[in-house]
Order: structure tokens, then C-alpha cells, then sequence
């Protein structure tokens, strides 16, 4: 086929836009319903992501003239983009048409929403929006060495930074300890408990987004909900090599990587629940511990398995 | 158009969000609010969220007789929230200044400053109420749609209210 037909349509059908954005609903209905639960709540209805999403965008925004309101206007859609772009790079069907190096795409922009919240939260000069922002700041710097070195470390150990190729691979030491890393990580990716604080309501109003409103808003959340998608698809691809074994079936692969994303979706869920908000000199500190132990682990490991294996 | 219309009126009665505004208040209806989001009533099964800011919120529940120092704080965050939008007065002080009728260090009642949609009289009021009360301002709103006015209110100088 066309590759250029084959991106579009990974890009706008599956598992881009026209699956990514009724499963980013699912995934923060699923995350509300499994704190309710554990909460001992009844909890949302099913449709309430997609009934808060649609009422913001009925609502009004306050005006916002001039260049600083267009700029301010603008990163909710380029985190809705970015996020949505890398979900349309997942290898999860086969033969998707992947290219070397779009593993290094893929964390690019899964790295663009938490960028564009930083400079959201300061370019709306709200006071409660740079304390987010600097908080959020800090966190990602932290917990992004981790990240990049765990998934950096699997690519390097397969030789490769194609997507398609890890998600292939067979399962060794080293994936196991990379994605224990990456799921560590997953929760200050997505700000939940225990590492919320950018957004920490009842402290700092919303944090980055305390000033936005109506469509802006109902695009954050969307974005958020894709960054969902994004994060727990990538730990998805990882963990299966059987979605490649399923690959003569596109269905079962598509099924299994659903399964998984939502089965990681409750794990966190549960882990947001049971745990408090920490402050940003804990979080920062256990990311920088997590660092230390992960960088001389993985790194070793990584050597050991291209060099002698 | 006629669709997206009735979908947007069933956005609007299913997911209202608040914003909890204490204008003086004793702390008892604040503590109600909470109970009504606390797992016994869980509002959230309505849709009902607390949001952290007043621009994200639907509806603004106010607490307290509306004290001098708080009236031009009500105003502000009254208009802070985005259209449409719904006011809740939440016990007897928004309603009547309550026990602390006459004092003064009061500009109460509430109505006298914003339009407010629905009272939920008590003293305090029980989790229940409140959660009736904010159905039924989401309900206001969905039926009030889009094209109703949304009146806003002039902010009091400093000197006004501070003899
Ligand atoms: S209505 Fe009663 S409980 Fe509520 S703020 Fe007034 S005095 Fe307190």
C-alpha cells in the first residue's frame, strides 16, 4: 500500500484519532471509576468524559486580545496534536509501516504536552499557573532521565530505534527492568497521585490551567486523555511481544493491545487512589534516587547484552 | 443544529461542575458541601465535580451572609466564571443573613449582589439538599441554553464598601 495512505490512515483510523479519542474517554472514565471504586463510590456514569467534554465546548471563554491570548489559545491544540501523533505511531497492527528511528518521534512528542502545559501555565500569568508550571518543570526534568534511559537502554540492547522491531522483540531481563522504569515513571507523566502537584487543587486553584475555560479547557482534557492513550499503548507494545505472535490477526492485536492499555490504566488508577500527594522535594528526590539505581542497572545491562550476548 | 443543541442541553444537565465560594460563612455549610462529595452521598455520580478554579466551573455555590470584606470577592469570582452559569446559595445566611442579621459588618443577603438561581435553605442544609439544589441549577442551565443573557455585575470600588 501507499505508505503515505498507510500513515494517514494510522494516523486518523487506527490507532489515531478515530479509536484514540472514544478510548481517551473510556481511559478517564476508567481511571474516575476505579478511584470511586476504591473510594467505596458509585462513580461517574460511562459517558461523563464525553458529556464534560462536549458541555466545555459549549461554554465561553473570557477574551483574550492580542498575541499573548492567540499564544495562550494555541497550546491546548498542540498538545492535542502531539499526543494524538503518538498515538497514530504505535505499532500495533502489522505491517503498520514504521521507519527507523520513530521511537525517537514517538518520545518527542509524547514529551510535547507536558512542554506546552509549562509554557501554558506561564503565558497565562496567573500567578497559581507559574507555580504549576514550575512545579511541572521540575518534576518532568526529573523523572524524564529515567524514562529516556529505560526506553533508551531497550532500543540499545535490540540495536534499533524502530518501533516495529521492540515491539517484536522477546522479552529478557532488561525489558522487564524497563518497563518496571517506565510504568515508575507513568504517574508524574500523567499527573496523578502521589505526583499531582502540578495541578494540585486545594493548594495552587488548577495549576497551568487555572485560567483556561470552555473549548480550551475541553481540549486539555482531550489532550490529557490521549497522553493516556499514548503512555499506557507504548507500555502495551512493550510488554506483548504477542501482539506481534497475534499479528496474523489484526483484530486479536488490536483486541490484546486494548486489553493491556486498560489493565495498566488500573494499575494506576489503584496506585492513585491508595497513595496522598507528595511534595516536590519528595518526588523530585525519589526520581533522582530512582535515576541513580536504573542508570548504573540499565546502562550495564544494556553494554552486557550488546557486547557478550 | 437542532441536535447538537438537545445533545449540548444533556451535556449541561449531566456534568456540572462547581465552584464553592465562602463569603463569611461558619464553616457548617462548607463542611456539608464536602460531605455531599464524600463516598456516603457521592455526588460525583451525577457529575458533579468541586473544580479547583473558578473558570472551570458551572455553577458557583456560595456559603455565608456575604460579609463587607467578601462582596467584592463574590463579584469578582461570579464573573470569573464562564458563561452559562448558575449561582446556588447554599443555607440560610445567602439567603436571609441568618443568626447575623443586622450586624454591621454585613452586605448580605446575596441577592442582593448577584442573581441567584436556587436556594437551599437550613442551617446548615443536609448533603442531600445540597445535591438537589445543584441538580436543579444544572437543570436551569440546560434548559436556560446558550442564547439567555448572562448577566454580570458591577464591582463595588474600595471605598464603597469600607466606610
Ligand atoms: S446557614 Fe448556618 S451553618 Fe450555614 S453558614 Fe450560616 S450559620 Fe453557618
Amino acid at each position: 500500500m501507499n505508505p503515505m495512505l498507510t500513515a494517514l490512515a494510522r494516523l486518523l483510523i487506527f490507532p489515531g484519532l478515530l479509536f484514540a479519542v472514544p478510548a481517551a474517554w473510556f481511559f478517564l472514565w476508567v481511571e474516575r471509576k476505579a478511584v470511586a471504586r476504591m473510594q467505596e463510590r458509585v462513580g461517574p456514569p460511562f459517558m461523563q468524559p464525553f458529556w464534560d467534554f462536549t458541555k466545555l465546548l459549549g461554554k465561553s471563554t473570557p477574551p483574550r486580545p492580542g498575541i499573548a491570548g492567540f499564544i495562550m489559545r494555541a497550546w491546548p491544540l498542540i498538545a492535542v496534536g502531539s499526543a494524538a501523533g503518538a498515538v497514530g505511531l504505535l505499532p500495533v497492527l502489522p505491517l503498520s509501516g514504521g521507519f527507523e528511528g520513530d521511537l525517537i518521534l514517538l518520545l518527542a512528542l509524547l514529551e510535547l504536552p507536558s512542554i506546552c502545559i509549562i509554557a501554558a501555565g506561564f503565558s497565562s500569568r496567573s500567578i497559581f499557573g507559574e507555580i504549576g508550571s514550575a512545579r511541572e518543570a521540575a518534576l518532568s526534568v526529573s523523572y524524564n532521565i529515567v524514562f529516556l534511559l529505560a526506553i533508551v537502554s531497550i532500543a540499545a540492547s535490540q540495536h534499533t530505534f524502530r518501533l516495529e522491531a521492540l515491539a517484536a522483540m522477546h522479552p529478557s531481563f532488561l525489558t522487564v527492568l524497563g518497563i518496571i522504569a517506565i510504568l515508575i515513571c507513568l504517574p508524574a507523566k500523567l499527573h496523578i497521585n502521589p505526583f499531582s502537584l502540578p495541578n494540585a487543587e486545594q493548594e495552587i486553584y488548577s495549576g497551568p490551567m487555572t485560567e483556561y475555560a470552555g473549548p480550551e479547557l475541553a481540549m486539555w482534557e482531550l489532550a490529557h486523555g490521549l497522553e493516556w492513550v499514548a503512555a499506557t499503548g507504548l507500555v502495551a507494545t512493550l510488554v506483548a511481544p504477542h501482539i506481534a505472535l497475534a499479528w496474523g490477526t489484526s483484530l486479536l492485536a488490536g483486541g490484546i493491545f486494548v486489553v493491556l492499555s486498560v489493565a495498566v490504566v488500573l494499575l494506576l488508577s489503584v496506585l492513585a487512589a491508595a497513595t496522598a500527594r507528595l511534595a516536590i522535594d519528595s518526588s523530585v528526590r525519589f526520581y533522582w534516587q530512582c535515576t541513580l539505581i536504573f542508570a548504573v542497572l540499565a546502562i550495564s545491562s544494556a553494554l552486557f547484552v550488546r557486547f557478550w550476548l | 443544529m437542532n441536535l447538537w443543541k438537545r445533545l449540548m442541553c444533556t451535556a449541561r444537565r449531566k456534568s456540572p461542575w462547581l465552584f464553592h465560594m465562602n463569603s463569611g460563612s461558619c464553616n457548617g455549610c462548607d463542611i456539608e458541601i464536602i460531605a455531599a462529595l464524600s463516598p456516603r452521598y457521592d455526588a460525583e455520580q451525577l457529575g458533579v465535580l468541586l473544580q479547583g478554579s473558578p473558570r472551570h466551573a458551572d455553577i458557583l455555590v456560595v456559603t455565608g451572609p456575604v460579609t463587607n470584606k467578601a462582596v467584592n470577592a463574590v463579584k469578582t469570582v461570579y464573573d470569573q466564571v464562564c458563561g452559562p452559569k448558575a449561582v446556588v446559595a447554599i443555607g440560610s445566611c445567602p439567603a436571609t443573613t441568618n443568626v447575623f442579621i443586622d450586624s454591621r459588618t454585613l452586605d448580605g443577603p446575596l441577592d442582593k449582589h448577584l442573581p441567584v438561581d436556587v436556594y437551599v435553605p437550613g442551617c446548615p442544609p443536609r448533603p442531600d439538599a445540597i445535591i438537589a439544589g445543584v441538580v436543579k441549577a444544572a437543570v436551569l442551565l440546560a434548559e436556560r441554553g446558550s442564547d439567555a443573557p448572562q448577566p454580570t455585575v458591577a464591582i463595588a470600588t474600595a471605598e464603597e464598601v469600607q466606610p
